[in-house]
């Protein structure tokens, strides 16, 4: 497979940073231990790790959040670093790009770009400054951007192309980005990749912190890998492979062999013929039976959630058919998908799967409250305690109490109980939409074994992703989604990895 | 049409001036009194009070808060500075400092307890606004004050034109006032840094403070000045009046909210001009008193204004909607 | 995130908790009755003041309940004294122009009055509640829009002013007593009790709150979140009304203007009774005992001979005094713990 290579490596620049050393505790909690770090002056180096392995913390600790434990050493530049603070590793040129962007959405992009330098203080604006600033960095970067735009008009992409510039401004030597690919379709990733090639050439080191594997290993010259706060080690990108990666960040071996089960005989669920929405997805037809996953992959902006929405009833379709069971269905809101068996699983955990503030409890029985109901139309405490006690089980979700808000547990707990809220439907159909967004690789496979065991059970599931390995894996069957069309089927057992990487992008 | 003209005219600002200015050719047609000089005149004199305030909260709303007590302050500042000067000589500069003061004490306090008690703003200002109220009236037993000091009273202003009736026409306090809170506005917010650190602010909290943004002095500053065009509008409503009474002011409130809202500034911050909030003073202005003009019984009136409060910001939600329909299409 | 072990359906955690709320509003109600019972003894803690207290809640208590619903869903009502006013009005103008004449007929057009202003009512509610859910307006701008044209209706159809001189009923309802307990306090708690239970125990109440703290999450679940929203204002609405109708009973006189000052107070009384302005939480009791703090503050600074604008302020301060000592107490805990 032709992997994106770099050009050679530059092995005699000097490195901007050297760490050694670097333990960090909190209480009685060892969040770094011994960690050595070296990035050389316009490397680019993925730091990997789950959360909780300490790569936070040690972005923390190099933009100066976070002091070290004594005993470590900092080097920047060839100066030995003591007390280091946000505003003087802000001079020193380190840039951090947090994963929310911190921008301003009503306020210019040139704005956005010079505010630290130009419009902090107490003074006059300068306009003018203000512009020669922002339009310097956006030649130098080479990319389209409107200095005169309203920031919250942009898409998320050219948002993060505007943060970039913002570092630049401020004259980084080292740009951190956190998840920068996240929400990035693969041209926009590509933009990217041409970006950091860019801020290479201008001897700008940049780290990226990720857990996309593939496109880690795409992007970045070297990999350093955090686990349980130690380093495992530092390798180059070119002899790394996401499984070695994905083995290493979690000390585990996964069995990634997926059993198909014969569904032949299996009645067909849900049938999908000639689905189409203007401006989403195009004469999409498919079919799930009982008992199998299907996985359908394609990258941001192949149209894979939209077509999702509509099969749940938010987005209707305009033309083509859905049939539950043979029966065909208008699916003209989600509580008509839902009543007809139909649950979806958004990809959006915290802002839409979830009301984070809100107890475990009343999330669970959130789409089923209209049936819990007991003497009068009220709620009725044994039948929702009933509920609400059979998903805790059912899935394992580790609560200390039902009523503690939902934002306080894990992400894998979380997704637990968002699926744990579709279950308590009774639904045929099950959508669930990148289900593993944001959850730690050792909770991944629980989510995957309640999945299977729902499938087994005689669920249809409709995976979708854009993960390689999550329907490569975990699905029976694989369905490639581009650009509104389905573009290819197949067979888990048929294609490898790299192949299908080269179906989608291709 | 160049382009700036039509950005301009998809702007909200844009939208109401086209509104405003149909309104005023309608009212300019439809009776003849309205388009006179006398009428534009007495028009800026009486809504004077309300511009101020407006200009003042504008600034509150952009960074991300809300003031209700506003008009509690101004009760206060004016009637500890007439009653000083009832009792001293103090002559303008006194005056104008007291108010200027009490103003800015209030607006200070606000942003205090904004800041440390972790209740948003809009109920720390309801209560602040009851404290105020309610010991302003307590030490005064609501009793007004008739008598201001003459050299007050006869105020200033200066006689700009003279037609030929003999009617002199007069460039006033009241417009004084207006004028300069409106320009001082403008000039924070789009040519000095705090001003758009202010903006920052109400566009995003978070990222303000990572920028180095200090919220709790910006907000020292955004309430403070509410305070002080407050305590400054509560000076030439006093004049103007010619008496002060410690409860004509309470209540305007959210007539003065809903001018600001209507020229486009965002409750949520981050939003808003002074063009816009000019504008939307002048909607309401103008409706009032055309009104009153083509001889609507007086008590009519606010149900007028109520209906174009709703028709407009029900215009904006739509529109709203509309763009981020677009948008997404944009995007998708 | 702790055992393993399956717990114990959550029926068993559903048992009584105290929230912090009802702990720190009992603990100041004590606080203030000692005070009180120092400074006025028998003058406070007689048949008379307390009657009078009890006369006086139930408006303020029902208008709050009328703005606690709103809240609770994230959003605010302004305009509940105008639409409490002119559902008055509407009554008010029926019992004075019809049916006067006493007798049966009478009967029916006292009860056209009283549909008469809930209709009224309804119809303000429902006009919020679909251009708050159907077109996007936010709360506090649609219902300030909402208030301005009702008063503004109210004002223009009565000319500023006031009607009066009902039918002795309702006189009775405003003045009278059942067994020594004011009639205006029994249709409080009537109504207060029927709404506590129905927030915090039915599907309806659940989904206002969940939605109050995250509509969209709440939408994507399969709830109409539109016909919630307007359902809350409605309710909002109607509660006004009633609020309306006991302000007239106990005036005999209805008017465009009566109870402006208590609009902001209710938001103060909500709050302090521990519902979150942003949504999602609160309950009826917090309110109730919230209420009850502040009634014992104005009437005794009444009998203070303390003027009723400085009670004003008092409940001012008493928000941010307790919000203030909430904040130094968070900041203590810590500190005990670690001892």
């Amino acid at each position: 497979m032709p992997r994106r290579s770099h050009h050679g490596e530059d092995t005699h620049l000097p490195n901007f940073i050297e760490m050694s050393g670097i333990s960090k505790h909190f209480g009685g909690v060892t969040a770094l231990a011994d960690v050595d770090l070296t990035i050389a002056a316009g490397e680019v180096h993925c730091l990997a790790g789950e959360n909780g392995s300490g790569k936070s913390t040690l972005i923390k600790i190099i933009s100066g959040v976070q002091p070290p434990d004594a005993g470590g050493e900092i080097v920047i530049d060839g100066t030995r670093q003591t007390h280091l603070t946000p505003s003087e590793s802000t001079r020193l040129g380190i840039q951090v790009i947090y994963q929310d962007l911190a921008l301003f959405p009503d306020l210019t992009v040139a704005e956005n770009i010079g505010f630290a330098q130009h419009l902090s203080g107490l003074h006059g604006a300068r306009w003018a400054k203000l512009r020669e600033t922002a339009q310097a960095v956006i030649a130098r970067l080479g990319v389209q951007l409107d200095p005169a735009a309203r920031l919250g008009d942009l898409s998320i992409a050219q948002r993060q192309l505007v943060a970039i510039c913002r570092a630049l401004a401020a004259d980084a030597r080292l740009v951190i980005m956190d998840e920068p690919t996240a929400s990035l379709t693969r041209t926009e990733v590509d933009t990217l990749l041409g970006i950091t090639r860019e801020l290479k050439r201008r001897g700008i080191a940049v780290v990226f912190v990720s857990h996309r594997l593939d496109e880690v290993l795409e992007i970045a010259e070297r990999v350093t890998v955090l686990r349980d706060g130690r380093k495992l080690g530092t390798w180059d990108a070119q002899e790394m492979t996401p499984a070695r990666l994905g083995t290493l960040m979690t000390g585990h071996e996964f069995d990634y062999k997926i059993a198909v089960p014969d569904l032949a005989a299996a009645p067909v669920v849900l049938s999908v013929s000639n689905l189409s929405r203007t401006g989403d997805f195009e004469d999409v037809s498919l079919e799930i039976r009982a008992g199998e996953i299907l996985g359908l992959i394609g990258l941001l902006g192949s149209g894979r959630t939209e077509l999702a929405l509509s099969l749940f009833g938010m987005r209707p379709a305009e033309s083509g058919e859905i049939r539950l069971n043979g029966k065909p269905v208008l699916l003209r809101s989600n509580r008509a998908a839902i009543d007809e068996g139909i649950a979806y699983v958004s990809e959006d955990r915290l802002s839409l799967g979830l009301v984070l503030e809100q107890p475990i409890a009343s999330n669970i029985i959130l789409s089923t409250l209209d049936r819990l109901t007991g003497a009068g139309g009220l709620l009725s405490r044994e039948r929702t305690g009933a509920s609400v006690g059979h998903w805790i089980e059912q899935l394992g979700i580790k609560v200390s109490d039902p009523e503690n808000a939902v934002r306080t547990l894990s992400g894998g707990n979380q997704q637990r109980v968002v699926i744990a809220k579709w279950l308590a439907t009774n639904p045929r159909v099950l959508i669930l939409d990148s289900p593993t967004v944001g959850v730690d690789i050792n909770a991944k496979d629980g989510i995957y074994a309640i999945v299977k065991s729902l499938a087994a059970a005689g669920m249809a599931v409709l995976m979708i992703s854009d993960e390689i390995p999550e329907v490569l894996y975990h699905s029976h069957r694989i369905l490639v989604m581009q650009s509104g069309r389905l573009k290819a089927e197949y067979h888990p057992m048929q294609i490898t990895e790299s192949a299908l990487r080269e179906a989608i992008d291709a | 049409m160049p382009e700036f003209l039509k950005r301009g005219l998809h702007s909200h600002e844009g939208k109401l001036l086209l509104v405003v200015l149909a309104l005023i050719v309608f009212l300019s047609v439809a009776t003849p009194s309205f388009f006179t000089l006398q009428n534009l005149v007495d028009l800026l004199t009486s809504y004077a009070f309300s511009g101020m305030l407006a200009a003042g909260l504008l600034v509150v709303l952009i960074s991300g808060g809300i003031d209700i007590s506003f008009t509690a302050s101004a009760s206060v500042a004016q009637y500890v500075a007439m009653t000083v000067a009832n009792a001293y000589h103090i002559g303008w500069l006194g005056v104008i400092g007291i108010c200027g003061g009490v103003g800015i004490a209030c607006g200070l306090l606000n942003a205090l307890l904004i800041g440390t008690l972790g209740l948003s703003s809009i109920i720390v200002t309801i209560a602040t606004l009851n404290v105020f109220f309610g010991l302003l009236m307590f030490a005064t037993h609501g009793n007004e004050i008739f008598s201001l000091p003459d050299w007050f009273v006869n105020g200033a202003s200066w006689v700009v034109y003279t037609d030929k009736n003999e009617t002199p026409y007069a460039f006033n306090l009241q417009m004084l006032g207006l004028i300069s809170a409106f320009v001082l506005t403008a000039i924070i917010l789009t040519r000095t840094n705090i001003g758009r650190q202010i903006y920052a602010l109400g566009s995003n909290k978070d990222a303000a403070q990572r920028v180095g943004i200090k919220v709790f002095r910006i907000n020292l500053l955004v309430y403070g000045y509410m305070g002080f065009v407050a305590g400054m509008a509560s000076l030439i409503q006093a004049q103007d009046a010619q008496s002060v009474s410690p409860n004509a002011l309470v209540g305007r409130e959210l007539d003065v909210l809903a001018a600001v809202v209507l020229g486009g500034a965002s409750l949520t911050g981050g939003v808003g001009t002074v063009s816009g909030t000019i504008l939307g003073v002048m909607l309401l202005a103008c409706l009032e008193n055309g009104l009153l003009l083509l001889g609507v019984p007086s008590y009519w009136s606010q149900c007028f204004t109520g209906a174009v409060i709703l028709i407009a910001v029900s215009a904006l939600a739509i529109e709203r909607q509309r763009h981020r329909a677009a948008a997404r299409r944009v995007m998708a | 995130m702790t055992s393993n072990t399956p717990p114990r359906p959550a029926a068993s955690t559903a048992r009584f908790r105290p929230s912090p709320v009802l702990a720190r509003l009992s603990v100041l109600f004590v606080a203030l009755l000692i005070l009180f019972a120092l400074l006025l003894g028998e003058r406070l803690f007689n048949a008379t003041a307390i009657r009078s207290m009890a006369f006086q809640l139930p408006e303020l208590g029902v208008l709050s309940l009328a703005m606690m619903i709103p809240l609770l869903s994230g959003g605010l009502d302004l305009s509940i004294i105008a639409t409490a006013n002119l559902s008055a009005l509407a009554a008010a103008y029926i019992f004075t122009h019809f049916g006067t004449g006493g007798g049966t007929g009478a009967v029916v057009w006292h009860i056209v009055a009283l549909v008469a202003a809930f209709g009224v009512a309804g119809a303000i509610g429902l006009l919020n509640g679909m251009v708050i859910a159907y077109l996007g307006v936010s709360p506090i701008l649609a219902t300030l829009g909402t208030m301005t044209f009702v008063k503004g209706v109210a004002v223009g159809l009565t000319h500023g002013g006031v009607i009066s001189g009902f039918p002795s009923f309702m006189v009775f309802i405003g003045n009278g007593s059942l067994l020594h307990v004011p009639v205006v306090l029994i249709v409080f708690v009537l109504v207060a009790i029927p709404v506590g239970v129905m927030l915090a125990r039915s599907p309806f109440g659940q989904k206002v709150a969940m939605l109050g703290s995250n509509e969209q999450a709440v939408r994507y679940s399969g709830i109409d979140t539109r016909r919630v929203l307007v359902r809350v204002y409605l309710l909002s609405a109607l509660l006004s009304a009633v609020a309306g109708l006991l302000m007239m009973a106990r005036f005999n006189s209805a008017n465009a203007a009566y109870g402006e000052s208590y609009l902001l107070i209710t938001i103060l009384a909500a709050v302090l009774g521990g519902v979150d302005p942003a949504g999602g939480f609160g309950r009826v009791s917090g309110l109730v005992l919230s209420l009850i703090v502040l009634q014992l503050v104005s009437t005794a600074a009444n009998l203070l001979n303390i003027s009723q604008f400085l009670s004003l302020a008092l409940w001012g301060a008493v928000l941010l005094g307790v919000a203030g000592v909430g904040r130094v107490w968070a900041s203590l805990r810590p500190m005990l713990k670690r001892r």
